[in-house]
């Protein structure tokens, strides 16, 4: 039931907020429904605590397109749960980081796809229905597509189709073996009824050949690998990320490739596991050639938000190699990681824009010496990186250890390789860092001001996310691992 | 107990917060007080927490808060582990550290970021107090990490510097190529033993041996080379004197680069059962010990002295540790932070009479302008030299014995680092406060001595440094040896010296003979006859150059990592994302682009063209179908 409303909320919001009544107020209006999805999703996870797993209020299952047998099916537990509130949450910072007149005119449609974007990908992380996923997923792309398109960066046409062509031609893959999974699932059963459910996809998977599901593997692999994404399917990332406008950068990193990961998760790993171990040391490699070669690009850019989208990449190639390694740590790892680098790459891209709000450019060489101008700005920045360098009591290091853990039960030079981005992480962070903020004035026409209270209280938010799960990471993992357990029994 | 010790840990925590939050609206002397009270009480609750210890059977407490990282078979508390060796390491960082909070209220008084140093510092001691409390490996890390992150930040305190900022970011990076080590040992501890925590580690026959005991004593040693400064990855501790001189004392010298010596021992569980691991230990840090120690007896900065004679005192530690000697060396660690404390603090206070100036070249003279300064520094020169019966002459024998037993000519370089150890601190005392001042006659009028709150805490650190050798009389003078006592619960293979009593006079009398001569020598090259420091690089002979330059390390791993990293990073840059992959796909889109003007072409509107395709293409499927 609480999955429905999660649903329904940025829904109403979208249509509410293309209604001319509305949009005069628009930010006041869109916060209003983020800020209640935010509780509603709270409500949700203190549920998990109280309420029996299978509870109506956390669990629906209806009938919904009878010819295809598709369910309205969502589940609010789990990495699902955890997603969720990453979802919910993660709007909040975007909607208040968003300035006045940011979106001109027509910030209202800002707001409508934003909700769109939420609504679509809350459907994505809760539904248990492939048919229904599919759907979610496409249509979170429309709204994203939309926001660069019209809110871009000079040669936004270009890039976004290109974003959209990429990821688009991903999903086509995803499709097509979801209806192959479909077809198989009719052998589950005397009378031949076909299914979309995911335990159904689980059994079917399992009755395929090696072939079979080596097929499935990789067409599935395909559609959420350039997602996330994978190397070396991630070309379209770095340009997208820089083009789009901020808050759109932040929808992508802290939430959409999720969508991918969740993907890999959950709708990859347990449907062909045999496939999946068969082709391990494939995929563990391009993921783990992503995670350095992304951190060797972070090293040399100019740019603090493609900087970013490199750093990005190179941590989201963790994860996604800890989803392949396949077992109980790395799914845990891969389960925190997935949260706490939504929060703090949310939470360094709100550092971009704060960055270009107060001095009007994110190049790292063109500003320096701020913790001189504002301390309490700096503080916060060094804070949210450290999360993201994954020090020890933030979030970060709980997924990144137990990620690392796992890798290197499959083999220890593994775990040295990706364990290389630790270092490496820490250099080109450390160094834009200093570079940024340290230093005495750059004596430029830039003034660094005091924070605005709507940018102080969202990297409150941020930081304190980053440090009470980092202390007490158990408040997510003790849902995500009992999840993790199931589909890997 | 469990209160006792979360209160330990907690308050410097809570004095960091409030100072952190608060500091810039309250007094100065307010954050003082907040600052050092915090530890302090810290250190109260520190000796109730070894009392009660005492009371306890096999002096082992161990507490669980929470679960903290849980995964699997994995499940590591947040909990907290007294024994014999974290009671003695918790006096230390809470007992130097009172001293040093306290020192620095003075040293630190007209600084600008005064309520943010004392944040940082109290943060410090927080993360230290973890490291050597947590119950889990994992939980030592939080400490190991954290203690460098504090390292960071006040190695680059006065940030609007970018040398001392370049100097951090290299503590931190090269400190984190350490820690991956110690995040590999974890996993293959995990993996191989199904636990991180000590409780089951120590529990007999769950760690026996295999080639993975090795690999891990190897890694985890990886780590302790990052974070106590040895051989690869010494070089930032030197550059790291770039912080305020109290920092030194306290994080670079006392407590923070000592915490590989606590994790070797602690871990002496995987050491005992690998031999080779014991070995790479020993031999790795006795050159570190001479190596280090040759290129302080060339330097002219103050504090670089010092850091290098750290380095190699680290050295002599982790020497003693490859030879079994694990309380020796625990006892070398608790002299050491005594009269090293007592070094950097005496050099503080040097460097706040001199207005700043650091250079011995322009010192000279000062043991009458700054009396107490002096006395106290020549107690820790003493000390730290080998003399009987200073405290740091009885660590360094015990540890020196026992190498011996062991090995030879690792015997042989620790009595040669030793005696260059006695010639470069007597060089130092003698260029800053014997003979004539060379600073000018302005500054001379300025000389001063520094205040009470600076000069108790140096007074207090060189009476424990002249007594402190009474925690371990060696057993040769019929007495007993406490710490060598105390210590032996936590180590599961203990080496017993096997030496015959005239063996260990001949060693004894050796050592004391080689620090005396190597004295004697200092004492007539720049007190008979005067000889100073040149003034000019050019001067130096080639060999001269080589040791002043460090050996041209920084140089070397600038060539060989930084700038093929860099380089690598554009290659990846310039070529694979700009010119290959953009090349890939505007090649697709290019193919695609002429495939559709090719298809265009066929669409040319003819309806009996299209009619004639429909036909053909219905045949073909109905004859496939067929």
């Amino acid at each position: 039931m609480i999955g429905n409303i999660l649903i329904l909320i940025p829904l109403i919001g979208f249509f509410a907020l293309l209604t001319p009544a509305f949009r005069s107020n628009a930010r006041r209006y869109a916060l209003f429904f983020v800020g209640i999805e935010f509780l509603v999703a709270l409500i949700g996870y203190f549920l998990n605590y109280s309420a029996n797993n299978n509870a109506f209020l956390l669990k629906v299952d209806y009938n919904w397109i009878n010819a295809i047998n598709a369910h309205w099916h969502l589940h609010l537990t789990g990495v699902s749960l955890s997603l969720a509130l990453l979802n919910a949450l993660i709007f909040v910072v975007i909607f208040l980081s968003v300035e006045k007149n940011q979106y001109g005119e027509k910030s209202y449609l800002f707001y409508a796809l934003g909700l769109l974007m939420q609504m679509a990908m809350m459907g994505v992380f809760l539904t248990k229905d492939a048919f229904s996923f599919y759907v979610f997923w496409e249509l979170a792309l429309i709204p994203i597509y939309l926001i660069g398109l019209m809110w871009g960066a000079e040669g936004k046409e270009k890039i976004t189709l290109q974003f959209f062509l990429y990821t688009f031609f991903g999903s086509i893959f995803m499709l097509a073996a979801f209806i192959y999974l479909y077809q198989h699932t009719a052998l589950l059963n005397e009378q031949g009824r076909k299914s979309w459910d995911i335990l159904d996809f689980y059994q079917a998977g399992k009755l395929l050949t090696p072939t079979q599901q080596t097929i499935v593997f990789w067409m599935l692999f395909l559609g959420f690998a350039v997602k996330i994404p994978i190397f070396p399917l991630h070309s379209w990332q770095p340009d997208t990320y820089t083009n789009m406008p901020i808050q759109g950068t932040m929808m992508l990193s802290g939430l959409m490739l999720k969508m991918g990961l969740y993907g890999l998760m959950f709708w990859l790993m347990p449907v062909v596991p045999y496939a999946a171990n068969e082709w391990k040391n494939v995929t563990l490699l391009l993921s783990i050639t992503g995670v350095i070669y992304a951190s060797l690009n972070a090293l040399v850019q100019t740019d603090f938000k493609r900087l970013l989208a490199y750093a990005s990449m190179a941590h989201v190639g963790l994860i996604a190699a800890g989803i392949l390694a396949f077992n109980k740590q790395t799914f845990d790892g891969a389960a925190t990681q997935m949260f706490a680098h939504g929060v703090y790459v949310a939470g360094l891209f709100y550092i971009v824009h704060l960055f270009e709000k107060h001095t009007g450019t994110r190049l790292i060489s063109q500003l320096g010496g701020i913790r001189n101008l504002n301390g309490q700005f700096s503080n916060l920045f060094l804070i949210i990186l450290l999360g993201s360098i994954a020090l020890p009591l933030t979030h970060g290091f709980a997924g990144e250890f137990l990620i690392l853990t796992g890798i290197s039960k499959i083999g220890l030079m593994w775990a040295v390789i990706a364990g290389l981005s630790v270092i490496l992480g820490a250099v080109y962070m450390l160094r834009a860092y200093q570079k940024m903020m340290l230093g005495d004035v750059v004596k430029t026409n830039y003034t660094f001001g005091a924070l605005d209270k709507k940018d102080k209280w969202s990297l409150f938010l941020i930081v304190f996310f980053i440090l009470f799960l980092g202390i007490y990471p158990q408040a997510l993992n003790l849902f995500t691992s009992l999840n993790i357990n199931e589909i890997l029994k | 107990m469990a209160s006792i010790l979360l209160l330990i840990v907690l308050l410097p925590l809570i004095g960091s917060i409030i100072n952190g939050i608060l500091g810039k609206n309250l007094s100065k002397h307010l954050v003082g007080y907040i600052a050092s009270g915090s530890v302090g009480l810290s250190f109260v609750l520190s000796l109730i927490a070894f009392i009660q210890l005492q009371q306890i059977p096999d002096r082992i407490s161990n507490v669980d808060y929470y679960r903290w990282i849980v995964s699997g078979m994995l499940d590591i508390p947040m909990g907290f582990w007294l024994d014999s060796l974290s009671s003695l390491y918790i006096l230390v960082i809470t007992g130097v550290g009172f001293l040093i909070h306290i020192y620095s209220i003075g040293y630190m008084h007209e600084d600008e970021g005064f309520s943010r140093y004392f944040s940082y510092l109290n943060l410090f001691v927080f993360f230290m107090l973890m490291l050597v409390l947590g119950n889990s490996y994992a939980t030592m890390f939080v400490g190991w990490e954290g203690v460098g992150l504090c390292s960071y930040l006040l190695i680059g305190f006065w940030f609007k510097n970018h040398d001392y900022n370049n100097a951090a970011k290299k503590a931190f990076i090269m400190n984190r190529i350490g820690d991956l080590g110690f995040i590999l040992a974890m996993t293959l501890m995990f993996n191989s033993f199904g636990s991180l925590n000590y409780i089951d580690l120590l529990e007999p026959g769950v760690v026996t041996y295999s080639s993975t005991v090795t690999l891990i004593a190897l890694l985890l040693f990886l780590g302790a080379t990052g974070k106590s400064a040895q051989i690869p990855l010494y070089t930032w501790l030197p550059d790291a004197m770039a912080g305020p001189t109290p920092v030194s004392a306290l994080i670079h010298a006392a407590t923070m680069v000592t915490a590989g010596i606590y994790m070797v021992v602690r871990s002496n569980v995987f050491y005992s059962l690998s031999e080779t691991a014991m070995n790479v230990v020993a031999v790795i840090s006795g050159i570190t010990a001479l190596w280090a120690a040759i290129i302080a007896t060339l330097q002219f900065d103050i504090k670089k002295i010092l850091a290098y004679s750290t380095v190699s005192q680290l050295g002599l530690m982790f020497l003693g540790l490859g030879a079994g000697a694990y309380s020796s060396s625990v006892f070398h660690v608790i002299t050491h932070a005594f009269f090293k404390a007592l070094l950097f603090l005496g050099a503080g206070s040097v460097i706040h009479a001199m207005g700043g100036e650091q250079d011995i070249r322009k010192m000279g003279g000062l043991s009458k302008k700054i009396p107490i300064t002096y006395f106290t520094m020549l107690i820790a020169t003493i000390a730290i030299s080998g003399i009987p019966p200073f405290s740091g002459f009885f660590s360094k024998d015990e540890i020196l014995a026992h190498v011996y037993e062991n090995n030879k000519v690792l015997w042989l370089i620790g009595v040669i680092a030793s005696m260059l150890t006695a010639f470069y601190m007597f060089r130092m005392l003698f260029l800053t406060f014997w003979g004539y001042f060379r600073g000018g006659s302005e500054l001379y009028k300025h000389l001063h001595e520094s205040p009470a709150v600076m000069t108790y805490p140096l007074i207090i650190l060189a009476v424990l440094s002249a007594i402190g050798g009474l925690l371990g009389l060696p057993e040769l003078l019929g007495t007993k040896n406490w710490i060598g006592h105390y210590l032996d619960n936590v180590i599961i293979v203990k080496s017993y010296l096997g030496l015959s009593h005239e063996t260990e006079w001949i060693l004894m009398g050796i050592a004391v003979a080689g620090a005396g001569a190597s004295i004697y020598f200092a004492y007539q090259l720049f007190v008979v006859n005067g000889m100073l420091p040149v003034e000019d690089e050019k001067e130096l002979k080639w060999w001269q150059k080589v040791i002043y330059h460090k050996f041209y390390v920084d140089e070397l791993y600038d060539n060989t990592i930084r700038k093929p990293l860099d380089f690598l990073g554009k290659v990846c840059w310039k070529f694979f994302e700009n010119i290959l992959f953009k090349g890939i796909i505007d090649g697709i889109s290019n193919t695609t682009m002429f495939l559709g003007e090719w298809i265009r072409k066929i669409h040319i509107g003819n309806i009996a063209y299209y009619i004639m395709a429909m036909t053909i293409s219905i045949i073909v499927i109905l004859m496939m179908t067929k």
